[in-house]
């Protein structure tokens, strides 16, 4: 058998094995989290919105579980070069994980109250259209991560773009339905958040890639990424 | 990468101490260093890493020529220290052994006092006019090493009979005794507990203020913490020669990524 690329301390390996294997999980538990929040806010689904907001506790103790994996395996075997990098990115990207799931979890909690309101046309579907975006970037992320993909990570930071765009596009029809009827405005800003919250998942999806760039290069990546968000620069419509 | 600690670790524009160009060492028909070119750099830790028998230590002997004691050993290649070829028939090597002093892995004080084993090089060479130039000469070494405040009411004590991290310190002291311009330093925390090592750790980082410093070291986080070039052996090569950070985080050479991180390779 060839054991060329394992370490001579086998535990070493099931060590940095199973914390990838933690992020893995995480990922997945979040990228289910986006989907399932962009869901019930589509389809008005309060079961699911609830069920959303169950889970996160789940991806808070897998990040916990990571910080404590990492931290052990940094104090028994003092890791170097690419081992320290899995290490550091496998923190950040656990962070990073789990500020999505608590966006996730915070459209979720926008969803219930949304409920209780008369629908604006079409906001759902675009919000899902944008959600299932960043969810293809995560897994994209992810796999990127298990491969030492640094052009499928670096495919996923130009992604961005599109999310912020479609940010952008949305923060102009909320802002033109809140004008044709001020009724409209309580809707309306929920979802402006909650696009917000989608906008800001695409960025920690961002950084997860950069982190992959980082593990599989040793470097990270310098020149500055497309950036789309307007918004703050934008007066009126 | 950048380095990991930018402030305190710049080695940008440092004179080049000991220029060592298409080294080859032979041990008999056993061809021990292959084709090695290192540039050591002044006010500067520079590490030597690799495995059991890859050539660091017999590298590092070359630099104040300690294989001429072996019959068998054959040396080639240019060793410039300062400009001069160490290997020169002209070069006294007792001389040039005090101007590049070394510490071993085992601490070797001779079985004398403790003053007398600081005082011992100074002596030889004829570096104090009289007793109260010796007694300074003693006393700023023992300082220098940080054993001073441990021994100083014993200086006639034997040297053998203090502890094995003293032992070390006071080889240490003996060895910067001669005001070396190069200390090497062969593996010389091996023998010592965790507070001892941090102790000659602390000492080698003052010591680079004024030395240019070449550790061998088998401890990697050692090589990490302490030098600032790192250079890594294999089979008599040099694999791979850079900033300690980069080839501790990201070394280009999979040789090094394998060895540096504990993998079979």
């Amino acid at each position: 058998m060839d054991r060329s690329n394992e370490h001579i301390v086998r535990a070493y390996d099931r060590s940095l094995e199973a914390l990838q294997a933690h992020i893995m999980k995480m990922g997945g538990l979040v990228e289910e989290a986006i989907l399932e929040a962009a869901e019930a806010l589509a389809l008005r689904d309060e079961e699911l919105a609830t069920l959303v907001r169950e889970k996160d506790a789940a991806i808070d103790g897998l990040e916990r579980m990571i910080m404590d994996e990492a931290a052990l395996t940094i104090a028994e075997r003092q890791p170097m070069a690419s081992d320290l990098r899995v290490i550091l990115a496998a923190m950040k990207i656990a962070s990073n994980l789990e500020r999505i799931g608590d966006y996730a979890k915070n459209i979720a909690k926008r969803t219930g109250v949304l409920a209780q309101m008369g629908s604006i046309e079409d906001a759902g579907n675009a919000t899902r259209r944008m959600a299932r975006m960043v969810a293809v970037m995560l897994k994209d992320a992810l796999d990127a991560f298990v491969q030492r993909d640094a052009e499928l990570a670096e495919d996923v930071r130009q992604r961005d773009l599109e999310v912020d765009q479609m940010y952008n596009s949305l923060f102009r029809n909320f802002l033109t339905y809140m004008m044709e009827d001020p009724r409209n405005i309580t809707a309306c800003m929920h979802l402006h958040f909650i696009a917000k919250n989608i906008e800001r998942m695409g960025d920690h999806v961002t950084a997860v890639a950069e982190q992959v760039i980082y593990l599989a290069t040793g470097t990270m990546p310098e020149e500055p990424r497309p950036k789309g968000d307007r918004t703050s620069r934008s007066e009126h419509v | 990468m950048n380095d990991m600690r930018p402030a305190e670790r710049a080695v940008t524009t440092k004179d080049i101490k000991f220029e060592c160009r298409n080294c080859d060492v032979y041990y008999g028909d056993t061809h021990a260093i292959k084709d090695v070119s290192v540039d050591v750099e002044d006010k500067t830790v520079t590490a030597f890493i690799g495995p059991s028998g890859c050539g660091k230590s017999t590298f590092l002997r070359c630099l104040n020529r300690m294989n001429d004691t072996i019959d068998i050993a054959r040396v080639e290649g240019t060793y410039l220290l300062d400009g001069e070829d160490i290997y020169d028939k002209r070069v006294d090597p007792v001389q040039l052994r005090a101007k590049v002093g070394m510490v071993f892995q085992k601490p070797n004080p001779f079985p004398k006092s403790i003053y007398d084993n600081v005082a011992y090089g100074p002596r030889i060479h004829g570096l104090a006019k009289n007793k109260s130039q010796l007694d300074e000469i003693v006393e700023k070494s023992l300082r220098r090493a940080a054993i001073w405040e441990e021994v100083k009411d014993r200086l006639a004590a034997p040297g053998t009979g203090l502890s094995g991290g003293q032992q070390q310190r006071l080889c240490i002291a003996r060895a910067v005794a001669t005001e070396p311009e190069v200390l090497l330093m062969d593996e010389p925390c091996s023998a010592l507990d965790p507070i001892a090592t941090s102790q000659v750790e602390e000492l080698i980082d003052e010591l680079r203020e004024n030395y240019s410093v070449v550790i061998v070291t088998h401890s990697m986080q050692q090589a990490a913490r302490v030098s600032q070039k790192t250079a890594f052996f294999h089979l008599g090569s040099l694999v791979e020669f850079g900033q300690t950070g980069q080839i501790f985080t990201n070394p280009k050479d999979p040789r090094t990524e394998s060895y540096i991180t504990g993998r079979i390779g």
